[in-house]
């Protein structure tokens, strides 16, 4: 069987980044399998501007950005199998693979990085009632037909959902001639950046109905109306205020779930929340070598801290295939659980053990609710060591504070690291 | 006096800036966290401008059927549907790398078009 | 006088129609499927429950019972030789309620006496072992070991795929308008891509089957459309249950049932809604609420969260509730194969057999000397070893390239589904024959994909003509630039 140090699940942003700290850290020999024909994963469809403000400190479309780690990733004798679906992780990290090719092949990692970033929900899963007319997209699939295959969906457009990408592509199809009727949020705020909001609705008098939602779909062969009716504090469509809006069009930006089926074949520990793996400060899931970062792990907004997350699970896979490579065991980790609380809704990690953390510690989180005004506090069982004030945290905009190693270790029997929001 | 409150979209904290304006130049500026959200908000009310992005079908590439494209710099926001007509009917050639001159000074701005992905 | 051009015209390319032509197709006789959608499997056929029924519902003596358990024996063997996938797992229906329980054994003994072997009535502790899920009220249950589950689909286009190896003609997208017969006793079909003259028509058309009936007698049949809907749950949820599980109906009316598919997917549902709408396929928020809560009657914990998509269906229900099969006596030549609805396809293999004996006993018909032996070829990655899958892709590379990735579908699966007899054309058809698209992803990853495929397999098409189930459906209305209308309009 063939053998790697570190075998990267996924070719995007994630496994980019991953896949190049691993080799940074001394990993002997990286491999990426990605599915598609071309590494990039989702940047390639987004051709919108606004990556690598953070990275580069410029302003990139999705294409730019990826190019610039496709190129690093090439130059720096990396393996990659492209073309190729990753079938089964097993907990002792051998990889199942197919691809025309080399048909089905077996590969041992010394330690694997998950980055199959994430997929979307789709019309079934709201059970919007109504016929199964053509029509019909979530939004990614749209910009994927838009902006790779060239292809136009529709003229007249309803959009649900009003988290970025069906905000930014209320503006793609607009820019391609179509008429977007209306985004229909069901929530009383948006889930997209405030930048998209101006960008890709004021810009084009495109309507943001907040609390609302599509409760019924028209047409049998094609799309040819969907009726929007106002939510209730319940989330309930209240009756009599249903809208038809004629159209051809339905694109949904509902949701991004993390695609973590082979996570589960692993026995990989989800969290309920995140929908992702359960991961300690080196991104390491519950199954010892397996590490995870990117959309897989927990859906991100800005793609500069998938990176940066990626560069974290990637040197941290490289140094654990290190110690396998040299006969050794890991150590095992004394983890102190990290909570989220009032406010805040999940953090990553969701343990920590101080001992083996970097420095510093990225801890990404998001918050359950809009918030204005707030103090975002870290605290060492009892004692506050951070509190930092927030004139507004959104749950669309993912959030982060940094502990440093030595205040955790200093801090006598540590048995629980908070984080939460207070009000002064 | 005329005072207009908008969105600074230089980065995702989307700050909101009030603009003050006598005679229509700007006056004060408050609102922003760092100074790009002063030029943007400044040149926001007095000469919005956007970045426009979008695609153009590629002949000859193995790889691609279109190539993502966008101005080299801001455009006049109401020239960007123009830049769009402009680009209708474009048909490129591959190779293409990033950065390639798809389109000079695209519908009289002065900005070029160029290509943002390989084919 | 003109020999006709056929001599059978079965109306509608259903599971009925479809096991009709096979069963025709072994004998000396030109046979035409004359089919209103693009493709086959569009009606009934393709939203049901997808269960083989023992056949001890059926109200003993009617021909419901009889085609149910003719056709429930034939199955088996049926689908081994058509490789179409099927799986005996068994039914319970389950009592919730003390009063009812002699119900359980007047069902059991309606089933003895339909034919039915091996039923058996079993208390609460017999149950649970069986049915671990089973809900807390359940008391006991008939059980039912020979009731199974079929890929409806698969079914419905291998048969179709084998009567047209062995000679049946077939058209899509064709509308029968009208219906006459002349002095000569040739039966005129006015047909929407061209007229056609025949001997004998079969008048297999589902829910619309009425139509084409009180076209031609003057003793009307009414077929009343009743609408089911249903939920799909994913296939983490398949094997919630182990068996298909019915709740016995109550004074309530009757309840859904929770079915694992051959797919491995949870099937929940059907309410029944009688409605006046012959195209009534929608769903609806009161019917998808009314399924919901009556899962829980006879099953513990449905997780309905995992739902990744639902359908309606219509069921041909006819007054007197039991098939209506025979030549029609005021209209020679013209049989009816209506009010198919459940157990139609359970009963198809049966119904299948019994239209074309009438058929032939009207025509005169021999036995043709020699038949092309037939096998779908269908694939399923999901259950393949690893070695099978290695196999597979030594034969054909293009088993190597994953195309639907929820339900492990490659494109060699896809492209063999264009090629086949009777090919697909649309996203639907491809997803009848392939299992794509139907996954936790709804087609969001492979749509384009497959647009790509078809458009390149098939002479002609271009990605913007690609429809997802025939004249109407385009997936793309405009292409990029021009401003002009794909096919799909």
């Amino acid at each position: 069987m063939t053998r790697y140090d570190v075998v990267v699940v996924g070719g995007g942003p994630a496994g980019l980044a991953a896949a190049l700290s691993a080799r940074g850290e001394g990993a002997r020999s990286v491999l990426v399998i990605e599915r598609d024909t071309k590494l990039g994963g989702i940047l390639n469809q987004c051709i919108h501007n606004g990556f690598g403000l953070i990275t580069f400190n410029e302003e990139l479309t999705g294409p730019e950005y990826a190019a610039r780690f496709e190129d690093r990733v090439l130059a720096a004798d990396i393996d990659l199998m492209l073309d190729t679906m990753v079938l089964d992780v097993s907990d002792d990290r051998i990889v199942t693979c197919v691809n025309a090719e080399d048909g089905l092949v077996r590969i041992q990692a010394g330690a694997v990085v998950l980055a199959m970033g994430c997929r979307e929900r789709p019309r079934g899963a709201l059970n919007i009632p109504g016929f199964r007319p053509a029509g019909i997209f979530t939004a990614g699939t749209a910009q994927r037909l838009v902006n790779i295959e060239g292809l136009i969906p529709g003229c007249e457009v309803v959009i649900l959902g009003s988290g970025d990408i069906g905000l930014i592509m209320a503006r793609r199809m607009t820019l391609e001639g179509a008429h977007v009727a209306c985004v229909a949020e069901l929530m009383p705020y948006s889930g997209g950046l405030k930048r998209n909001i101006v960008q890709c609705l004021d810009d084009f008098g495109i309507p943001l109905l907040l609390s609302h939602t599509v409760t019924r779909v028209e047409g049998e062969r094609r799309v040819e109306a969907v009726w929007v009716a106002q939510v209730g504090d319940d989330g309930r469509p209240v009756p009599g205020t249903e809208v038809r809006y004629p159209c051809d069009t339905l694109l949904l930006s509902v949701g991004l779930l993390p695609e973590n089926e082979l996570s589960r074949q692993a026995g990989v520990e989800l969290s309920s929340v995140t929908r992702g793996p359960v991961v300690n400060e080196s991104l390491e899931t519950s199954v010892a070598g397996i590490f995870a970062c990117g959309n897989v792990l927990h859906v991100h907004d800005l793609v500069d801290y998938v990176s940066q997350e990626a560069g974290v699970a990637g040197g941290r896979a490289g140094a654990y295939a290190d110690l396998i490579a040299a006969g050794k065991t890991p150590r095992q980790g004394h983890e102190i659980a990290l909570r989220a609380r009032d406010g805040v809704r999940y953090t990553v990690p969701q343990s920590i053990d101080p001992a083996r953390m970097a420095d510093r510690l990225v801890v990404r989180f998001r918050v359950g609710g809009v918030f204005e005004n707030r103090y975002v506090s870290v605290y060492l069982d009892g004692e506050r060591i951070q509190h930092r004030r927030k004139s507004i945290l959104v749950p669309g905009e993912m959030e982060q504070v940094v502990l440093k190693r030595d205040e955790l270790l200093a801090h006598a029997d540590l048995s629980e690291v908070t984080v939460r929001l207070e009000e002064d | 006096m005329e005072e207009r409150t908008l969105t600074c979209i230089r980065c995702p904290r989307g700050c909101a800036v009030t603009v003050t304006l006598e005679d229509g130049a700007v006056v004060s500026v408050r609102g922003n966290s760092c100074p790009r959200g002063d030029a943007y908000a400044r040149a926001e009310v007095t000469n919005p401008t956007r970045v426009v992005t979008t695609t153009v079908p590629v002949r000859g590439s193995d790889t691609e059927r279109m190539v993502s494209v966008k101005t080299a710099g801001d455009v006049p926001k109401s020239k960007v549907f123009d830049v769009m007509g402009a680009l209708r009917g474009i048909e490129v050639t591959a190779p293409v790398e990033i950065g390639d001159v798809l389109l000079a000074d695209v519908a009289g701005t002065g900005v070029d078009v160029v290509a943002t992905k390989r084919a | 006088m003109q020999d006709p051009d056929y001599d059978v015209v079965i109306v509608g390319a259903g599971v009925s129609g479809c096991a009709t032509a096979r069963e025709l197709s072994r004998l000396e006789a030109h046979v035409l499927v004359i089919e209103r959608e693009e493709d086959v499997c569009c009606g009934t056929s393709k939203a049901n429950s997808a269960i083989v029924h023992a056949g001890y519902d059926a109200r003993t003596g009617s021909l419901m019972a009889r085609l149910n358990v003719e056709g429930s024996r034939l199955m088996p063997s049926l689908c081994e030789s058509l490789g179409v996938d099927f799986m005996r797992i068994g039914s319970l229906v389950v009592c919730t309620s003390e009063d009812m329980l002699p119900g359980l054994e007047e069902l059991r003994q309606r089933g003895v006496d339909n034919g039915v072997e091996g039923l058996e009535v079993v208390d609460r502790p017999r149950l649970l072992e069986l049915e671990p899920s089973v809900a807390h009220a359940a008391l006991g249950a008939l059980w039912a070991p020979t009731a199974g589950i079929v890929n409806p689909f698969q079914l419905n286009v291998a048969l179709a795929e084998d009567a047209n190896v062995n000679g049946v003609s077939f058209r899509f997208n064709s509308r029968v308008s009208g219906l006459s017969r002349d002095d000569g006793g040739c039966w005129h079909v006015s047909c929407s891509t061209g007229d056609v003259t025949c001997r004998a028509v079969v008048n297999a058309a589902g829910v619309h089957a009425d139509e084409l009936h009180n076209l031609v007698s003057a003793d009307r049949l009414a077929i009343t459309p009743r609408r089911g809907q249903y939920y799909v749950l994913d296939t983490t949820a398949g094997n919630h249950v182990r068996h298909t599980i019915f709740s016995q109906p109550t004074a309530l009316g009757k309840g859904v049932l929770v079915t694992p598919t051959t797919a491995g997917n949870l099937l929940v549902g059907p309410n029944a809604e009688d409605i006046a709408d012959k195209e009534g396929t929608d769903t609806t928020a009161e019917g998808l609420a009314e399924v919901a809560e009556k899962s829980s009657v006879a099953v513990r914990d449905v997780p309905l969260r995992e739902v990744i998509t639902s359908f309606s269906g219509l069921r041909a229900h006819q007054p007197g509730h039991d098939f209506v099969i025979g030549e029609v006596p005021d209209a020679p030549g013209f049989v009816d194969c209506a009010a198919i609805e459940s157990p139609g396809l359970s009963a198809c293999p049966a119904i299948g057999r019994m239209v074309a004996g009438i058929v032939r006993d009207i025509l005169s018909l021999a036995p043709k000397p020699a038949i092309t032996p037939w096998r779908s070829s269908f694939v399923s990655l999901e259950r393949a070893t690893a070695e099978e899958w290695a196999a597979l892709v030594e034969t054909d590379p293009a088993y190597g390239r994953v195309i639907c990735r929820c339900r492990r579908v490659s494109e060699a699966q896809i492209v063999n589904a264009i090629h086949a007899p009777l090919g697909a054309r649309s996203l639907d058809a491809v997803k009848r024959r392939t299992e794509a698209c139907m996954g936790r992803c709804q087609a969001g990853f492979c749509t384009p994909k497959i647009m790509e495929i078809l458009a390149r397999e098939i002479e002609g098409v271009d990605m913007s003509d690609i429809t997802k189930a025939g004249p109407g459906s385009g997936i793309v209305i405009r292409t990029d630039r021009d401003g002009s209308a794909g096919d799909g309009r």
